[in-house]
């Protein structure tokens, strides 16, 4: 094909119009597996939604699980959750964020710091069961807190470690160098500028990690069952001690009933679950967005 | 050299080493108080290496080693009883690209004062230190506002007011107008004239022409010789002399341009 | 190289002040020649050709202001480009002194020359001969010999001061003869200045080649003489 303009000489073959349709091609390609993965997610969550809705009256937050299935709620499995994630939360927060700010901001750059951030790399790979096994050891059996929450939640708290340590030290990273070297040149002491600075302004990215990994936390189920959380709960949970469940876990329970009002009210069970992980992850955006710093 | 002047900075055989490379070649020269020294030379000769050794910025490489002396009026800032965070407020810095915190004018100006303890009254301090870097009549009326919504020219006299805020005797200016237009250089050189009244100036740059205008001593930096990567002051003298008859050859091809 | 337009420029600039040097030698020569052989027509050219020395001094101080505006000399090439201003201004100033002597030619008229010119020429011929000189040691930036040639001064100083006690003696011996000998001592007197200006065109050699601004003994004594 001939140009428009005239130093066209033949020299060059640009073959425009295959590349712009090669280009259109792969455009399309794209929107199609964009297409695909809403389709089938919205297919999931209106089938859910359909099955469970009814169910969703007050009577489900409020009461206990039950043989009837009219009878049951999730109060027991939704406290436990909340419990969990406040526990992990608090556990898994500050040593995250500290162990992030060591091997960023003070870790001397040498083999055993490689090492080690390799390995925390690793951990955040790990099948979660195999973090079940560990707590069961470590804290059920080792440190005699039994089936509780507390052993839960630090079992949870190991789960999420790796990914919060890691989103931590990339927030940490991408504060940019001359706000460090602006405080330092004023005088002002490593700490100083850690906490005035860097914390201040890798605090959305850590946050939203924080988030993103508490979420993963809620939805996680095999290491509860290792170390041996109830699916039957029929009290309070009053303190850190107590045995608990939590809500994949009930739903988990209600799947495995014969009867189909069950499987509804594992539906049901799994709106909440999405309730509470949407909320979750609107938080994180609303956060960063609100604490984001345009450099 | 310097009948007239007292000496702020000495500097005696410094050598600067990042693990096996040597990035600093024995260095000598003294730098007179209350004028404008300039640091010129090709890239990647350690201007800016050399700088950072008067504010001690160079130990936040940890491969980093210096040896030698670096006399600030008589005291060695590389004594092992001297804290760098110290020397920093003493050697105030400015960098490159401007780099105000992203904090209100205010707070940009106030922090150093704050973090070292100042005991007087904070809204003067920070008048009377943007006054000093010619930015007060440009922001007064909004001292609250975001540091970000300056100009760069507004940003780096912003920088300038926040370094003076701690009130060092020395200014490291490490090619201070590089990122601005002709305009905000201009006036950023101005300030310099103005600052030096109560600051010694050193200014890295690789604007000849810049080093030419502001400066009163120029010290001219090449790699040591041939095939060999570290830094060294080939020249150093009264700005007049060193671009009007420089002694060295190597002084003269780089500032006619026929380095290289 | 860098720079390569700009040393190409530079040398155009050389070229143009070597041109005007040549131009001004033959003018003093020439002048001198006119005056011993009374030829009025000869003396009117010089004159005219007065206005291209002058045009072209013009020429040359542009261009070096262009070349200081745009290119930002340092170092040698900004004290080149300074001396070039201050060589054209005494190179034109030599092209007046050879106007000097053309107009006196012009205005002694019908009236003989006072006696045979012997002297005149020998001191015309020593001043071409020194500004060739020290213009080729400006273009080489030759410092010994820019440091050598100002020490003949001496020669013209002596010419001048014998043609001096010459004329004294006819105007001694005979009053009348007055403005004649004037006429010839005006001559020597702008011959014996181009020697002076030669100076100075070495001292600015020696300083383009070494930085060094020094006061050359020739150009002292002639300031003396004055």
């Amino acid at each position: 094909m001939n140009g428009l303009f005239a130093n066209e000489d033949g020299r060059f073959a640009p073959r425009l119009s295959l590349r712009l349709r090669f280009g259109r091609l792969f455009q399309l390609l794209s929107l199609a597996a964009v297409t695909l993965g809403l389709i089938v997610l919205s297919v999931l969550i209106l089938d859910i939604i359909l099955n469970g809705y009814k169910w969703l009256r007050p009577e489900f937050f409020t009461e206990f699980p039950s043989r009837f299935p009219e009878k049951s709620g999730l109060r027991s499995a939704l406290q436990g959750s909340l419990w969990m994630i406040s526990l992990t939360a608090l556990m898994a927060f500050p040593i995250g964020v500290g162990a992030a700010i060591y091997l960023e901001e003070y870790a001397p750059d040498n083999g055993l710091t490689r090492f080690i951030e390799i390995n925390i790399a690793n951990l955040a790979g790990v099948p979660s069961i195999i973090y079940g096994l560990l707590g069961l050891g470590l804290f059920v059996r080792g440190l005699e807190l039994g089936r509780s929450v507390l052993a839960g939640s630090m079992t949870m708290a190991l789960l999420v470690l790796p990914i919060l340590i890691v989103s931590g030290r990339e927030a940490i990273r991408a504060v940019p160098q001359s706000v460090r070297q602006a405080s330092l040149a004023l005088g002002a002491t490593q700490w100083q500028t850690i906490q005035n600075h860097v914390l201040p302004y890798a605090m959305p990215g850590i946050l939203t990690g924080t988030i993103l990994a508490i979420s993963r936390a809620i939805g996680e189920t095999a290491p509860l069952i290792t170390i041996g959380a109830l699916t039957y709960i029929r009290f309070d949970l009053k303190g850190p001690l107590d045995l608990f469940t939590v809500l994949p876990i009930q739903i988990f329970n209600w799947v495995s009933l014969p009867k189909a009002e069950f499987q509804q009210l594992a539906a049901a069970g799994i709106i909440v679950l999405l309730g509470v992980l949407f909320s979750l992850n609107a938080l994180a955006i609303v956060l960063r967005n609100k604490l984001q710093i345009r450099w | 050299m310097f009948d007239k002047h007292e000496i702020a900075l000495s500097v005696k055989n410094l050598n600067v080493d990042y693990g096996d490379f040597r990035a600093l070649e024995n260095i000598s020269l003294e730098i007179p108080a209350r004028q404008i020294t300039a640091i010129i030379g090709p890239s990647g000769c350690g201007k800016s290496t050399f700088l950072r050794c008067f504010n001690r910025m160079n130990d936040l490489v940890p491969t980093a080693r210096v040896t030698g002396e670096v006399l600030f009026y008589g005291q060695n800032i590389y004594d092992s009883k001297v804290n760098p965070v110290e020397v920093r407020r003493h050697i105030g810095m400015v960098f490159q690209k401007p780099n105000p915190f992203p904090k209100s004018i205010y707070e940009n100006v106030a922090y150093g004062a704050r973090i070292n303890g100042y005991k007087g009254n904070m809204d003067e301090l920070v008048e009377r230190s943007l006054r000093a870097a010619a930015l007060w009549d440009e922001v007064k009326d909004d001292l609250k506002k975001s540091a970000l919504a300056l100009s760069g020219g507004q940003q780096q006299r912003l920088c300038i007011a926040r370094a003076i805020a701690v009130e060092p005797q020395v200014i490291l200016m490490d090619e201070p107008a590089s990122a601005l237009d002709p305009i905000a250089t201009l006036k950023i050189e101005e300030l310099m004239q103005e600052l030096k009244k109560d600051y010694t100036i050193v200014i890295v740059t690789h604007n000849m022409q810049q080093a030419a205008r502001v400066s009163d001593y120029t010290a001219m930096m090449m790699l040591s010789k041939e095939g060999s990567r570290a830094g060294t002051v080939i020249e150093f003298g009264p700005t007049p002399q060193i671009f009007t008859s420089p002694r060295d050859r190597r002084t003269e091809d780089y500032i006619t341009g026929r380095f290289g | 190289m860098l720079r390569k337009t700009f040393e190409t420029e530079l040398q155009q600039v050389k070229d143009n002040v070597l041109f005007l040097g040549s131009l001004v030698e033959q003018a003093i020569l020439d002048s001198v020649e006119a005056l011993k052989k009374r030829d009025m027509d000869a003396s009117r050219r010089i004159m005219e050709a007065d206005r291209e020395i002058n045009a072209r001094r013009f020429a040359i101080e542009n261009q070096v202001m262009v070349l200081i505006a745009t290119q930002q000399p340092m170092a040698h090439d900004l004290r080149l480009l300074a001396s070039i201003l201050e060589i054209a201004g005494e190179l034109e100033r030599m092209g007046d002194y050879a106007k000097g002597i053309a107009k006196i030619n012009i205005l002694m008229g019908e009236q003989p020359l006072l006696k045979p010119l012997i002297d005149l020429p020998r001191m015309a011929q020593k001043d071409a001969d020194m500004l060739h000189r020290a213009l080729t040691a400006f273009l080489d930036e030759d410092v010994e010999t820019a440091r050598a040639i100002p020490q003949e001064d001496d020669e013209v100083d002596a010419l001048y001061n014998q043609i001096y006690r010459e004329l004294i003696t006819f105007i001694l011996q005979d009053p009348t003869t007055i403005e004649r000998a004037n006429w010839l001592l005006w001559a020597a007197h702008n011959l014996e200045r181009v020697a002076d200006r030669v100076t100075n065109i070495c001292e600015r050699t020696i300083f383009i080649a070494t930085g060094e601004m020094a006061e050359l003994d020739g150009a002292a004594n002639g300031e003396e003489n004055a």
